[in-house]
């Protein structure tokens, strides 16, 4: 049965949930501890706040705490282990966290804004919006800094795709991810869409935004100078999203669809106008600070930006323009409406800013000023609603932090158990070939992302040719961005340490064979809920494993988000999602003559496998699709001989050498080698080496490998440099005629597998 | 030198990109006009109006419908009526068939989805300026990325279209065959692109603008571009 769709109409005639029906009532009086928990704050928190103000909290200082210290706002069960990964590094211009986005120095006097952010929960329920309103909000995180957003890139995880509800909410996000960046003017150059039935319910929608501002023009999210006026401009607020934060700090039920209102409605066109209007008023130097509205609303933007510079506020709620009448304050305050912002400006610049604002046709009003006592001071007219200590709300301030307690899961016993032995070799490798080039996992994406404009702004190098990752010109210099997402949650699953570095080890080795050396990263950490012990396992020893890679490739983190509490409760039984930290990583071509794309190029090129070959197996698509093994070790990892082979790569890239390189992911050697003809059209000829059992060394997923091609006359060549770097290789074969020969054995035409890999995702979806 | 304006409606996103390749691959006299302006007159039936790709007022109604009532939209007429050249690309086309500059509408594609890819041009008449150098009998590859592309019209204008040689462009394959698979989104005849009658009022949804550089991978659009100004040239519409 279709959870989600029954209870939507079931519920559509109760358009407020019946929790805040009961409050309204309540409004005036202090409501207790009672209402505190109905909110999601524990016993031990409403005392905390008790303390704080030295009474019992009014309902709306209730609502503003219970959103601030939610999980979304305050990162309270993951904050300790955020600040163990590797947060430093020499390009860094600010540390995670301190600002709205990472910014990272590229050099010719220009940084590069970028972060990604969950929005999980919206787009299960609502997956139009919920996906939509999660690229609107990306974005103004970059804008926000006074940086242009030039690129888009998203991680998608869905269900069975053969289930109908699968299909709707595929449709639906990607429609969403689709008529917001499009309209909004700002290419989706990447990404990644992965299936799994541990997302049946609770799917995964993150969105990354890369932005350019020049080195002394970005704007901080800080309200300096008692006496400064703060403006609200853009949207009017509404009623939508209230509780947003709290909604996504809890699990994901059969009931959430009740919880509609909880999900925003996004206006791209909105969107634009105040991005063009932003940056113009930043121009002018008479912003002191911005702050989007993202979770949480004006009670956010107003308590971080306060806190950040020691201040307090003023707010006049009646001021602020509402879609509806007899807003009650807690809805103004926790409205999550979109497309706002709140500014700070120099006193006696208000006149520049509402010229700007006024060309743009968007609201701008003021609707407070900075104070100098540290509190936030909320009136409704004369009558002060709400009055708290903005430090006290805020990460890093009064929010609490909490280690929870993790234990093994008991699923690694099975996995521990596994014997390849088990694994049978297949019969015909031809028929098994044509089935993995049709997994939904392998698949070519063309129906998700043919929706997407992947050029406007024309920056992208790679709409053309593919490269393992997307490349973004940064017009006016030599440079060029290249950009990726990735993470494989199903090794996270079955080994969260390794896992861990294996997404960010993938993300790098995709930025290498791009030409590119990687910088800096996001990430989006997705994962169920913190309270259940085997779950913070798994979060605890992925960022471990995360870490250490992002250690070793020199790739900070510059902040991003975390999503927990992503599961299903289907019946009594409570499901977690596959852990999935999704990286997005920064990389730097400075030499554009650089860029590697994944196309055979010449026939008669020699085809080289780079990287450490064995006869391991792990899991993999293969076995899990065509064998059904699901608990299996992750593939063979080392992170030492990545390193050492990325860094291999990149020399033969940068001397030259090599006409295509792609990495081995997905469906292993096989796949990597006809992603790399069916770019192209060209085919191969390759043997398998002696002493390596033929499924595996097709279609194992071990790491740290790359198929390159490259011109027989600098074979030589290659070979010194790989061996001088002491990094394995292996002479498959050459790019030969147009059909894939393995053994001697004909798999096929390459055009064949071409229509098989174009088709089978869009005939799945499409029926 | 050739003066080039580019029109920014609010929600117009290809002003920027069009701004780029007629300053820097072309090294025009670009300035930007913003769609409140009251007047064009200082521009001659020499210079050039583009109205960029987009999503003006958000396409909120009906692509282009909201856009036609601004400002601008009277001092372009006027331009045009004077043998101005406008050209309008995607949203552009859009905005002038729903001003009535160009024939016909623009409708849902017939996937009912935004489709972004690399399709390929026949050039179908070369006596229309962005057509004018080019070579009827080659394949340009430039890229489409819109909803609503299917070209319609009824069939007495589509009759007009084909003997007054008002058809600048159809969907063609890689071959340059004409066909109902190459037909992307629908559209009459395979129309991509098309003029009024008296050749200066250009309307396609294709992106010759994101298409005319080699670092882009793609550079077929260049020759449309080079065609315009060569046709300016051939037609000495240049005043002193």
């Amino acid at each position: 049965m279709n959870i989600f769709q029954t209870k939507f109409h079931d519920k559509t005639n109760s358009a407020i949930p019946t929790i805040f029906a009961t409050f309204q009532v309540k409004l005036m009086q202090n409501p207790g501890i009672e209402t505190a928990k109905k909110l999601g704050l524990l016993e031990s928190e409403y005392q905390k706040i008790c303390d704080i103000l030295g009474r019992e909290p009014n309902f709306t200082e209730l609502s503003i705490y219970s959103v601030m210290w939610s999980e979304h706002c305050s990162y309270k069960n993951s904050i300790i282990y955020l600040k163990k990964l590797p947060r430093k590094g020499s390009r860094l211009l600010v540390e995670a966290g301190e600002e709205n986005a990472g910014l990272v120095d590229i050099g010719d006097e220009l940084a590069c804004a970028f972060k990604i952010e969950s929005h999980n929960h919206p787009s299960a329920i609502e997956p139009y919006q919920g996906a939509a309103t999660g690229v609107g909000g990306i974005h103004r995180d970059i804008f926000t800094m006074g940086a242009r957003p030039i690129a888009a890139l998203n991680s998608l995880r869905f269900g069975n795709p053969d289930l109908a509800h699968t299909k709707k909410l595929i449709k639906g996000v990607v429609k969403g991810i689709g008529n917001y960046g499009n309209s909004f003017g700002v290419p989706t150059v990447a990404g990644e869409v992965y299936f799994n039935d541990c997302y049946n319910q609770n799917i995964l929608v993150n969105a990354m935004s890369v932005g350019i501002v020049k080195k002394n023009e970005t704007v901080s999210a800080k309200a300096d100078g008692p006496g400064n006026p703060v403006f609200i401009v853009g949207s009017a607020t509404g009623k939508d999203g209230i509780h947003g934060a709290t909604f996504a700090s809890a699990d994901l039920s059969e009931n959430s669809a009740e919880d509609l209102p909880a999900v925003q409605v996004g206006d791209p066109f909105q969107e634009k106008l105040l991005l063009e209007a932003s940056l113009e008023a930043i121009a002018t130097g008479q912003i002191i600070g911005m702050q989007d509205m993202g979770a949480a609303g004006i009670t956010c933007s107003t308590s971080e930006m306060s806190a950040k510079s020691g201040t307090g506020m003023k707010i006049w709620l009646d001021k602020v323009p509402t879609r509806q009448n007899n807003m009650k304050p807690f809805e103004i305050l926790l409205s999550e409406s979109q497309e706002r912002m709140l500014i700070v400006c120099q006193k006696g610049g208000e006149e520049s800013l509402l010229k700007i604002f006024d060309k743009w046709d968007l609201e701008c009003v003021q609707i407070g000023e900075v104070t100098s006592d540290g509190r936030l001071k909320y009136y409704l007219g004369e009558e002060l609603v709400a009055d708290v200590p903005a430090e006290t709300l805020v990460l890093g301030g009064g929010a609490p932090v909490y280690e929870r307690e993790y234990a093994r899961p008991a699923y690694l016993d099975k996995i521990a158990d596994f014997s390849p032995s088990i694994v049978s070799s297949p019969d015909d490798l031809v028929e098994l070939a044509r089935m993995m080039i049709s997994l939904p996992n392998i698949a070519s994406k063309v129906w998700v992302y043919e929706q997407y404009d992947k050029m406007v702004r024309t920056g992208t190098m790679t709409s053309v040719k593919t490269s393992d990752a997307a490349i973004v010109r940064v017009k006016g210099t030599e440079k060029a961005l290249s950009l990726t997402v990735d993470c494989n949650s199903a090794y996270v699953y079955v080994d969260p340490h390794v896992g861990g570095m294996i997404a960010v080890a993938e993300a790098a080795r995709n930025i290498t064979c791009s030409g590119g050396t990687p910088v800096a990263i996001t990430n989006c950490l997705n994962f169920g809920n913190p309270y259940n012990k085997e779950v913070y396992y798994q979060f605890v020893h992925a960022l471990k494993g995360m870490g250490e890679a992002c250690e070793k490739f020199d790739t900070p983190v510059t902040g991003g988000n975390v999503s927990f509490y992503n599961q299903s409760q289907i019946g009594d039984k409570t499901e977690p999602v596959y852990p999935t930290p999704t990286i997005g990583m920064l990389g730097i071509i400075d030499d554009k003559n650089h860029i590697t794309t994944i196309d055979f190029k010449n026939e008669n090129d020699l085809i080289f496998l780079i990287g450490d070959q064995n006869n391991h197996i792990g899991y993999c698509e293969y076995l899990h699709h065509y064998h059904g093994i699901i608990h299996a070790p992750a593939p063979h990892f080392n992170l030492e001989d990545e390193f050492r082979m990325q860094n291999a790569v990149r020399s033969l890239i940068q001397k030259g050498l090599i006409s295509s390189a792609h990495d081995v992911s997905e469906g292993g050697v096989f796949v990597s080698l006809m992603e790399s003809a069916m770019s192209s059209t060209l085919g191969f000829e390759i043997d398998i080496p002696l002493s390596f059992k033929p499924d595996i060394f097709l279609f194992a997923e071990s790491q740290g490998r790359v198929i390159c091609s490259l011109k027989p006359e600098n074979k030589t060549e290659t070979e010194l440099l790989l061996r001088s770097q002491k990094v394995e290789f292996y002479h498959l074969g050459s790019v030969k005629g147009s059909e894939a020969i393995i053994d001697r054995v004909h798999y096929g035409k390459i055009s064949d597998f071409s229509s098989l890999y174009a088709s089978a995702l869009s005939l799945k979806l499409e029926n | 030198m050739i003066k080039c304006g580019v029109i920014t409606f609010p929600g117009s996103n290809c002003d920027e990109d069009m701004i780029y390749v007629m300053k820097e691959v072309f090294q025009c006299q670009v300035e930007k006009i913003w769609h409140k302006d009251q007047t064009l007159e200082r521009y001659n039936p020499g210079d050039i109006i583009f109205i960029p790709g987009g999503f003006s007022y958000g396409d909120y109604l009906r692509c282009g419908a909201i856009a036609r009532f601004s400002n601008i939209m009277d001092p372009v007429k006027k331009f045009a009526d004077r043998g101005g050249i406008v050209i309008g690309i995607c949203n552009g086309f859009q905005i002038l068939c729903e001003a009535g500059l160009l024939p016909g509408q623009l409708l849902v594609n017939d996937s009912q989805k935004f489709i972004c890819r690399n399709i390929y041009l026949k050039p179908y008449s070369t006596e229309t300026p962005l057509t004018f150098d080019l070579n009827t009998e080659k394949a340009y590859m430039i890229p489409i990325a819109h909803a609503d592309g299917r070209y319609y019209c009824d069939d007495s204008t589509l009759k007009d279209l084909i003997d007054n040689k008002q058809i600048m462009f159809q969907y063609c394959n890689s071959e340059g065959i004409v066909n109902s698979e190459s037909n992307v989104n629908g559209s009459v005849l395979n129309i991509a692109g098309i003029c009024n009658k008296t050749k200066n009022v250009c309307g396609m949804m294709p992106h010759p603008e994101r298409a005319s550089e080699s670092e882009l991978g793609n550079s077929d659009g260049k020759y449309l571009f080079i065609s315009l100004l060569s046709w300016i040239k051939e037609h000495h519409f240049v005043l002193a």
